[in-house]
């Protein structure tokens, strides 16, 4: 267990390092949930007028919560990217051989990915805050909102880690983002699923990223729905990732 | 600089020179020009439904919002297309074939000029590719056969000159890893535009002022005058003109960068 603690907090600590260190690394992860809540909450705000469209805490607030949970998503995907690359410049096979429990690898990449992420959330938020968003949901339901946002980027990190290290190349970069990025988009980002029409209505349906996003809207709005349901959603996937994740590890123990 | 006894090659051929070389190797790695070019389309896919509701708000033209929406994966393209173009050259600059390249008769300009080859390929084949899946999904083009044409041309160009954005990155920083960490950079000029609406409704003041002084949006509504109005003069002549001056200005800055980064060598 000691080994175990002691491989995860050096390879935490490594990987935030890295981030903050690295600011070609850290700017975009940053930049890029900014750029969307500018686009989205300030280009589409007319979108609140469409009939039926229902959010009392305003445009900016329904995109927050859609740009709070990317990121923690994309928190995940980026800490997959740093995966590939230390196995690029071969530091991954060296820790692999040198690490005396190497579950704590997985797991010290995945506290990495909350922290990089708590960095990028907290940039969010004030910038949102600073753009005038109003908050209704109460101090628990906001705190219910950093439990999805966590398990969004537990999940997503696990993906990640997993491929990056089935994979180990920095090639592999689209193979790891796509997908996330596929599932988050087809999730009712700009309006509610109501207002959502044709194929793409049939799709956010059954996608669970819409679940997530509609928990995470309505603990954010003081309305809480279907909360259980999006932490069991994603507590069976953080449980499918974590086996997919060993199983990369396992793929790299064996490629040597 | 010319080995005696040896005419130097006309430009034309030492551009053409460089711009096959640059082709042939756009060709060889085409595996990694599937995501650039199915990324716009994924997204146009994905908004042309999501933001549908979007043709409700009072005042939006009496369009599909597929329709509206068209023009964004021509600029998204272009985009790759910048990319393309910086990180092939930063690659030749990190390998050192920039600096050979510049000991041989081979002029600057050609080496410029000829070095967009491959992304201008591209270019060419990812708007024809967007125009067909555009047509496929049910768009109309208002202005006809003609206007395809003529948006064809237009979206090659705007590449032609975020190629020259690209370029300018690589010679200015001289590293691949540099040019892509510069694309969200770019990226949030297509963001902070009329892409997703039409200006008049843009609500939020401080967007507004940013989209109508953004020359992107001038691109896109020029490509969208195209399919959604027909022949619109004024705004075909904003976005050629403005495709233009990114090209020239990115060009002679490029040009620029070249000499200095020659001086150094």
């Amino acid at each position: 267990m000691r080994r175990f603690a002691s491989v995860t907090r050096g390879v935490a600590w490594r990987s935030i390092h890295n981030t903050i260190k690295t600011p070609s690394v850290l700017v975009p992860s940053i930049l890029f949930p900014l750029f969307f809540l500018a686009a989205f909450a300030g280009g589409l705000s007319k979108i609140a007028q469409v009939p039926s469209f229902h959010y009392r805490a305003g445009y900016t607030a329904f995109q927050f919560v859609f740009v709070f949970l990317q990121s923690s998503a994309f928190g995940g995907v980026f800490t997959g990217f740093a995966v590939a690359r230390d196995f690029d410049s071969g530091f991954a096979r060296r820790l692999l051989l040198s690490a005396p429990n190497r579950g704590g690898i997985i797991a010290g990449y995945t506290i990495g990915a909350a922290l990089r992420w708590f960095l990028t959330g907290t940039v969010v938020t004030i910038a949102a805050l600073i753009a005038g968003m109003n908050v209704d949901g109460s101090g628990i339901q906001l705190i219910g909102l950093l439990g999805v946002g966590l398990m969004v980027n537990l999940v997503a990190a696990l993906w990640a880690i997993g491929t990056a290290m089935f994979l180990r190349t920095e090639q592999a970069g689209a193979v790891i983002q796509m997908p996330v990025f596929v599932i988050v988009f087809l999730a009712p980002v700009y309006v509610p699923l109501n207002l959502l029409t044709g194929w793409i209505h049939a799709v956010a349906k059954y996608n669970p990223a819409t679940v997530v996003l509609e928990a995470g809207r309505g603990l954010f709005d003081a309305s809480p729905v279907k909360v259980a349901l999006a932490f069991i959603v994603l507590a069976a996937g953080a449980a499918v990732m974590a086996a997919w994740a060993r199983r990369g590890l396992a793929s790299a123990e064996r490629a040597g | 600089m010319v080995a005696s006894g040896l005419s130097e090659p006309h430009l034309l051929a030492q551009i053409g020179a460089v711009a096959r070389r640059s082709v042939i190797r756009t060709i060889r790695q085409r595996g990694l020009l599937v995501f650039p070019i199915l990324f716009p389309l994924i997204l146009f896919a994905i908004n042309g439904s999501a933001l549908s509701a979007a043709t409700k708000i009072p005042g939006f033209p009496p369009v599909s919002y597929r329709a509206f929406l068209l023009a964004v994966p021509f600029m998204q393209g272009a985009l790759f297309v910048a990319v393309t173009a910086g990180v092939d050259l930063a690659r030749d600059i990190e390998s050192g074939f920039f600096n050979r390249l510049a000991m041989t008769p081979v002029r600057p300009s050609a080496m410029l000029a000829g070095q967009m080859g491959g992304p201008l390929l591209v270019a060419a084949i990812q708007s024809v590719i967007y125009l067909i899946v555009g047509i496929a999904t049910g768009v109309g083009i208002a202005s006809g056969v003609g206007g395809a044409l003529v948006l064809l041309a237009l979206s090659v160009l705007i590449a032609f000159g975020f190629a020259g954005v690209g370029t300018l990155l690589a010679l200015r920083f001289g590293s691949g890893e540099a040019v892509q960490a510069m694309f969200p950079l770019l990226f949030v000029t297509l963001f902070l535009s009329s892409s997703s609406l039409p200006r008049n409704l843009l609500k939020v003041s401080w967007f507004h002022f940013v989209a109508t002084y953004n020359p992107a949006s001038y691109l896109i509504e020029g490509i969208r005058s195209l399919v959604i109005s027909g022949w619109d003069a004024r705004a075909l002549a904003l976005g050629f003109g403005f495709a233009l001056a990114i090209l020239v200005l990115t060009i002679g800055l490029s040009s620029l960068a070249m000499k200095n980064r020659l001086q150094r060598s």
